[in-house]
């Protein structure tokens, strides 16, 4: 007998998956990836492969294990994957990178819950682990294949970052070469002009909002000019970019309402800021995403809105 | 401050298809329950003879509505059936004799006033055509006159597919206006505002025309935004008045009415015919022949899908309404109701239930939701079983517009889930009443 389906409205729903919107940011990324290899060489292309393949055989086996429903699907390991393998320097060894991957989707991602219960960033947080793990092998950068104004010297493999710490700042690529990526730094945080193609895509796609990367970027631009700093340089370098636009946004482990996007960026500035000018590390984006995504639930509960009860308040 | 809102595919296929009168059904089936409120009391027998627009079922109730037969023929029995919310309600079953003999009941209502006119919206059984069903007298019946400053018209139609009031704006426009006159002299009502989503050009124009004459009516041309339609949408998008919670929209001094109700009172003033019959939208997917048509209340679903054109595919969810909002029937059999504005019919690939994936925490639901509740918040409640913070979280605000659930990208069931939360949320605070009552 033709039977019916007795079903609760609503009857339609949009035709955006979480699958959908993983497939998005990984769209996103392919420009960064392909700059990467144009800069840093073919090694870069076994480093995205190894940490995403890595990252979704962990996230398989790990459910498998568990019993738990098979997420990979939603190719939110590949993203993962490819976030971690943006940044790590391109001569990390492999099994340093499976390692890795390995951090991120078990440790930071599955046991906590998996996918949307991770509170901290997987890549960010797997970044932080590998360079307190592999510290040698985390800084060994190396020069890019070329320079667009032939101003660096091909010896000098040190990132612009560590260039400023160190005072050497002759050695420092042109704003050309920082904005198309020809400059020492893990593999993906390089290319401005490509990350930033992402991020367009991405708000294009209603992926992403614009609050978090402008709050981020922002803050830093102004506590830059405040310190006096280079403020294009300050933009260019490091992993601002690569943070901003992808990894502040993610959606577990940052706030959901449109004012905590914009108090986690400016908090993610001002870290970023203090570690860069005040701190050890010459780099300060991995630490101030995940500092801040601590106080995301903080943050949510502070920003949630107030629903529109019209005056009656009561409970 | 902006309410939120969503675009949802507007599918209005059947715009300008006119409506059609169907050729009688075999059997009518008529519930006592089509109308928030307790249901009708029979006032017909097996066996009895009924005529067109003869009064079969009597308001049991303050809040309750008389049911009027759409045929001439023989009662066949009164009996219990299944209804779209699981209860069983009793129903009137008539075969019709072909003849549709108009009842000597069926004469214009004598108005002379405020009260009259009430009483006569009360003995016409009109009750919210557009889906909401709510009687339309115990609107009108207000204290004082006064405290009503305006009229909305409801036109948005923001559901998929369906098309009826945007029909009654175009082949009813005089009766619309009709029902405003009635309002102005016996309500002493001196605002009028139509709100229409803004897909609905030539029903647009076909106000204006009329409004352009009448200086106390306003046309509020609208976004074309998911749930526009919405009571509490509504009147805040053209009175800018929120109504509070848990209040009636009368509270900030309107009364909104569907167009399609108001074009019947004025019929109904004119000719005294009750609400027997109805324009609907039949659409969907597995429907062949995309159409309006005019059928009795209480036709089985059944016949109105086969005498409008069949199906192009095999039934899989019959709705009630639209896909926003409808109501999914049991069976077949189920019959069109005072309030049934649409029968959307949807084949396998449409009527699938999507996939539901864990919550990625991505806030659509929350940046959606026209009253800024939080459902992702409000399900992680509901499955502590945490009452108090369900309250906290205002889940009894909800209208249940399915904004949530329509953006989530995970398919989760929010709407779904506060609907079980308010539930919740209302047994407690019984609970808490019994045990006030109690102690005092």
């Amino acid at each position: 007998m033709n039977k019916l389906i007795s079903a609760v409205s609503p009857h339609f729903h949009s035709a955006r998956t979480t699958q959908g919107i993983m497939l998005d940011v990984v769209i996103a990324l392919i420009p960064a990836a392909i700059m990467s290899v144009v800069i840093f060489g073919w090694r870069s292309l076994a480093v995205i492969f190894t940490c995403v393949g890595v990252c979704v055989l962990s996230e398989f086996l790990f459910e498998k294990l568990c019993k738990r429903e098979n997420t990979v699907s939603d190719l939110s390991a590949v993203v993962t994957g490819m976030l971690l393998a943006f940044n790590l320097p391109v001569t990390i060894p492999l099994w340093q990178a499976a390692f890795g991957s390995v951090a991120a989707i078990i440790v930071v991602k599955q046991l906590f819950g998996g996918i949307g219960q991770n509170f901290a960033n997987p890549a960010i947080t797997a970044r932080i682990i590998m360079m307190t793990a592999f510290s040698g092998a985390m800084t060994n950068w190396v020069a890019p294949n070329l320079s667009l104004s032939g101003t660096v010297d091909a010896t000098s493999s040190a990132t612009p970052l560590t260039l400023i710490t160190k005072g050497e700042t002759d050695a420092l690529p042109s704003y050309l070469d920082m904005f198309f990526g020809f400059r020492g730094g893990c593999l993906g945080e390089t290319c401005a002009a490509a990350l930033l193609i992402g991020g367009l895509y991405l708000l294009f796609r209603g992926v992403i909002s614009w609050h978090t990367p402008v709050a981020f970027i922002g803050t830093v631009a102004v506590m830059s000019l405040i310190c006096g700093k280079d403020v294009p340089y300050q933009l260019l370098s490091g992993g601002l970019l690569l943070g901003a636009i992808f990894m502040a946004t993610d959606y577990s482990s940052t706030p959901p309402t449109k004012w905590g996007k914009i108090i986690f960026g400016v908090g993610c500035g001002l870290i970023t800021i203090l570690i860069r000018f005040w701190g050890n590390f010459p780099e300060g984006v991995s630490f101030s995403i995940l500092l801040m995504n601590i106080l995301t639930p903080a943050i949510t509960k502070l920003t949630r809105p107030k629903p529109l009860t019209g005056g009656a308040d009561k409970l | 401050m902006k309410l939120h809102g969503i675009k949802v595919p507007h599918h209005k296929n059947t715009a300008s298809s006119a409506p059609i009168r169907l050729p009688l059904p075999s059997v009518l089936t008529v519930p006592m329950s089509m109308h928030i409120g307790r249901p009708s009391e029979p006032v017909v027998k097996k066996g009895d003879y009924v005529k067109v627009g003869q009064k079969i079922a009597e308001a049991s109730a303050y809040v309750s509505a008389p049911v009027h037969s759409g045929v001439s023929g023989t009662v066949l029995k009164i009996d219990d059936i299944l209804i779209s919310n699981g209860q069983r309600v009793p129903c009137i079953v008539i075969e019709p004799d072909g003849l549709q003999e108009i009842s000597e009941e069926v004469r214009p209502p004598v108005v002379t006033d405020h009260k009259s006119f009430v009483q006569a919206v009360a003995d016409s059984g009109s009750v919210g055509l557009g889906g909401a069903g709510f009687p339309t007298n115990v609107k009108l019946n207000v204290r004082e006159l006064s405290e009503i400053e305006a009229v909305v018209i409801n036109a948005a139609e923001c559901e998929p597919y369906i098309t009826s009031d945007t029909r009654t704006a175009l082949d009813k426009t005089e009766y619309v206006f009709k029902g405003i006159d009635a309002f102005r002299r016996y309500m002493d009502i001196h605002r009028f505002i139509i709100g229409i989503e803004n897909n609905k050009p030539e029903a647009i124009a076909r106000l204006r025309e009329f409004a352009d004459r009448d200086s106390e009516v306003e046309i509020h041309v609208l976004p074309s935004m998911y749930p526009q339609g919405g009571e509490k949408v509504l009147v805040y998008n053209t009175m800018h008045r929120l109504i509070p919670k848990g209040s009636l929209p009368l509270d900030v001094g309107a009364v909104v009415i569907n167009i399609t109700t108001m074009a019947f009172l004025a019929e109904y003033l004119e000719t005294g015919m009750p609400l027997t019959e109805r324009c609907l939208t039949l659409d969907g997917s597995a429907v062949k022949e995309p159409k309006n048509v005019i059928v009795p209340v209480g036709t089985p679903i059944r016949e109105l899908i086969e005498s409008a054109g069949g199906l192009k595919s095999e039934a899989k969810k019959i709705l009630y309404g639209g896909p926003m909002m409808g109501i999914a029937v049991p069976d077949l059999d189920a019959p069109v109701l005072k309030n049934t504005n649409a029968v959307t019919v949807m084949d396998e690939r449409e009527a699938a239930p999507p996939k539901t994936t864990p919550c990625i925490n991505c806030g659509a639901c929350l940046n959606h939701c026209p009253l800024r509740l939080d459902p992702r918040a409000i399900a992680k409640a509901y499955k502590q079983n945490s009452g108090e913070d369900l309250r906290a979280l205002q889940v009894d605000l909800c209208m249940e517009c399915g904004c949530c659930s329509y953006v989530c990208p995970a398919k989760r069931p929010l709407v779904q889930t506060n609907k079980l939360a308010k539930t919740v949320v209302r047994l407690q605070k019984e609970k808490e009443k019994a045990k006030e009552e109690a102690r005092s």
